[in-house]
């Protein structure tokens, strides 16, 4: 046999591995899925509060793993520019859930470098003035949109006093099963819901930051990381003024 | 003051029917602008994750604002019992309801899923003032029509001043709904103003009043009705208090903030540094839309011919177009601040780096779809009072003006 006979049966048992692959996987997930599932029948509770700590000090001058990480996690990476768009216009309508921010102290001097996204605030602007309840609060702290019924108002966006919304801008041919997204609605950080929602205990951010300037948890239990790292460290909120209660925390701005 | 007698826009019909072709083409290309926004999404606007809410928003704020403004007229004749507005009141509020419907048309269809405009009526947060508004501008709707009805029908004579009351109290409670869109919002530093509201009120009174005053003086002109010179002359004397009164809380809003040293660099922004913002500001917000118009209105000779009045109410419109711009989209330009005391010098979602701020351009969809709303406004207006008695016959001083003395 030749071995560009072989390398030709080769390809075409690659292949129909990858059909089958393709047609089964589907059933097989189906499947699975009541087991992953499982926690998610007990509801969402005030018990919990998810939270972070970000310490500014530790987070790297150019460094952008966290955003990486966030666009591969929720699909942002699969946002394509449309065809004909202009590029530098592109990217102030692409969306953004996690962005790397670089200050400068007017008196000092100071560099700090922080991630900025959703702070999760306890009394969100971005609920209070949503119509149609889209823009929620979950009991468990998280603050997110509900896709079925966002009108696409951006009002949220208006609203909201970190910038963390995004508005999607334009088709997504491509998207995550557990972060689907369309044309026409508002989204952000939703601290990895799918992750907590079964059974995960991090980020995406929290785990590609590999100066650990990122810590994730329960603000709620006196034991978690973040709650020891809150009691431990001076910390802030930002805009503190508007008395939101954030989830998100940092030190050393 | 004789009986009034109301009768149909009586234009000749080619005339009447190339004006509704005209509009409805407007409307048609409009619409086409719709189409191609929503087929492709938002990223063919101006519009951005920064900028977010562009020249529709313009469009339909003036337009709201105008509409409850334009109800006054009926409102001092029916609320104040000022017999000589009293024969205004029929077209006062079918302006009214057409403003309304040209800014919501224009506001609904720049959603990012306005197929689901019924989800706003059936899912209801109570403590956005969104939701609110959705009721006050329906409500708006209906007790309008009523108070037209009331208007037109003698049998419901009875009912015609306590609707006229109720109407009139209501779009003060519609206006002041719509300038807490902005008001409310305390992230950023334009708006988290409780004055937004009575400021919006005002604004309402000039724009609508200055919008009224050129349709009634175009649509009379057209098929020859008169128009008393003592009339108009209350009509432009009241639209100068109303421009001042704009003025004046121009006056209060910029000095409360230049008080504080927090709003320092809003204001710098607005008034100094802001490139078309601050052209706007002076340029239209002042200078087009207050004092030219109160120069115009109270100079002895201009005040009183027709071309004065008329370019007065003009410029009053356009500089009105120009305060929404700059209050809703300079409102947004500025950069929001987050870190007090530090400068943002770098970032990954342009957040006012080195205090830039947000770019914006609208783009020609976008107006296509304000102008769109603006000709359903003058379609309604001119299908209302072609087919039913909204117009008197004649406005003339003998006729309309109580005051007016016998020769």
């Amino acid at each position: 046999m030749s071995s560009t006979e072989q390398q030709g049966r080769r390809g075409f048992l690659k292949k129909a591995a990858t059909a089958a692959a393709a047609v089964v996987a589907p059933g097989v997930v189906l499947h699975a899925l009541p087991a992953t599932a499982a926690p998610r029948t007990e509801a969402v509770n005030a018990k919990v509060r998810w939270g972070m700590l970000i310490d500014a000090n530790k987070c790297a001058d150019g460094c952008n793993d966290c955003v990486t990480a966030c666009d591969k996690e929720n699909g942002l990476d699969l946002v394509d520019m449309p065809e004909g768009a202009d590029e530098a216009h592109w990217e102030r309508q692409r969306p953004r859930w996690i962005r790397q921010v670089k200050l400068k102290d007017n008196l000092s001097g100071k560099i700090t470098n922080l991630p900025m996204m959703c702070q999760h605030c306890e009394k969100p602007p971005c609920v209070d003035v949503c119509p149609t309840g889209a823009s929620f609060r979950r009991a468990d702290g998280i603050v997110m949109v509900d896709r079925h019924i966002c009108i696409g108002c951006r009002y949220c966006m208006m609203a909201c006093p970190y910038k963390a919304r995004s508005f999607i801008h334009a088709e997504v041919a491509e998207k995550l099963t557990h972060t689907p997204r369309g044309k026409g609605c508002v989204e952000s950080c939703n601290l990895c819901v799918h992750r907590l929602d079964n059974g995960g205990r991090s980020t995406a951010c929290q785990d590609a930051c590999k100066h650990q300037a990122i810590v994730f948890g329960d603000l709620n239990d006196p034991d978690s990381a973040v709650s020891q790292a809150l009691k431990k460290y001076p910390s802030v909120q930002i805009r503190a003024d508007l008395k939101l209660n954030t989830g998100v925390r940092y030190s050393n701005i | 003051m004789k009986k009034i007698h109301f009768s149909e826009w009586g234009i000749e019909s080619p005339r009447y029917w190339g004006m509704l072709a005209v509009l409805g083409a407007i409307i048609a290309i409009a619409g086409g602008a719709v189409y191609y926004m929503e087929h492709n999404g938002h990223w063919v606007t101006g519009m951005t994750n920064q900028v977010v809410w562009g020249m529709p928003h313009v469009f339909a704020i003036f337009l709201i604002v105008a509409a409850s403004g334009a109800l006054n007229v009926a409102s001092i004749g029916t609320a104040f019992g000022k017999k000589a507005y009293q024969p205004l009141g029929r077209l006062s509020a079918l302006l009214a309801i057409a403003l309304l419907a040209g800014g919501l048309a224009v506001l609904v269809l720049d959603l990012g899923q306005p197929g689901r405009l019924l989800v706003a009526m059936t899912h209801y947060n109570f403590k956005s003032i969104f939701a609110w508004n959705i009721y006050l501008y329906t409500g708006f709707f209906a007790i309008v029509a009523f108070y037209i009805w009331f208007m037109m029908d003698h049998r419901m004579k009875a009912w015609y001043k306590p609707v006229g009351i109720f109407a009139f109290v209501w779009r003060l409670l519609l206006t002041t709904g719509t300038g807490s869109i902005f008001g409310f919002l305390v992230a950023r530093q334009g708006y988290d103003a409780a004055i937004l509201a009575p400021m919006f009120v005002i604004m309402s009174f000039a724009y609508g009043l200055a919008v009224y005053l050129l349709v009634l003086m175009f649509v009379f002109k057209a098929d020859g009705r008169e128009i008393g010179a003592g009339l108009l002359k209350r009509l432009k004397n009241l639209l100068g208090v109303f421009v001042a009164a704009v003025l004046y809380f121009t006056l209060v809003y910029h000095l409360a903030n230049l008080y504080g040293t927090e709003n320092h660099a809003y204001e710098a922004f607005i008034l100094r540094d802001g490139g078309i913002y601050t052209l706007l500001f002076w340029g239209g917000w002042v200078l087009a839309g207050c004092l030219i118009p109160l120069g115009i209105i109270y100079h002895p000779a201009l005040g009183n011919s027709r071309s004065g009045i008329v370019a007065a109410a003009t410029l009053v419109i356009l500089g009105g177009f120009a305060t929404v711009y700059v209050i809703v989209i300079g409102g947004q330009a500025f950069p929001m601040a987050m870190f007090p005391g530090k400068t943002i010098v770098a970032s990954g979602f342009f957040d006012g780096v080195n205090g830039q701020p947000m770019l914006y351009a609208p783009s020609l969809p976008e107006i296509l779809l304000g102008l769109g709303g603006v000709a359903l406004v003058l379609l309604l207006t001119f299908i209302g009072i072609r087919m039913l008695r909204f117009l008197p016959t004649t406005l003339s001083d003998e006729v309309a003006d109580p005051q007016h003395a016998k020769p």
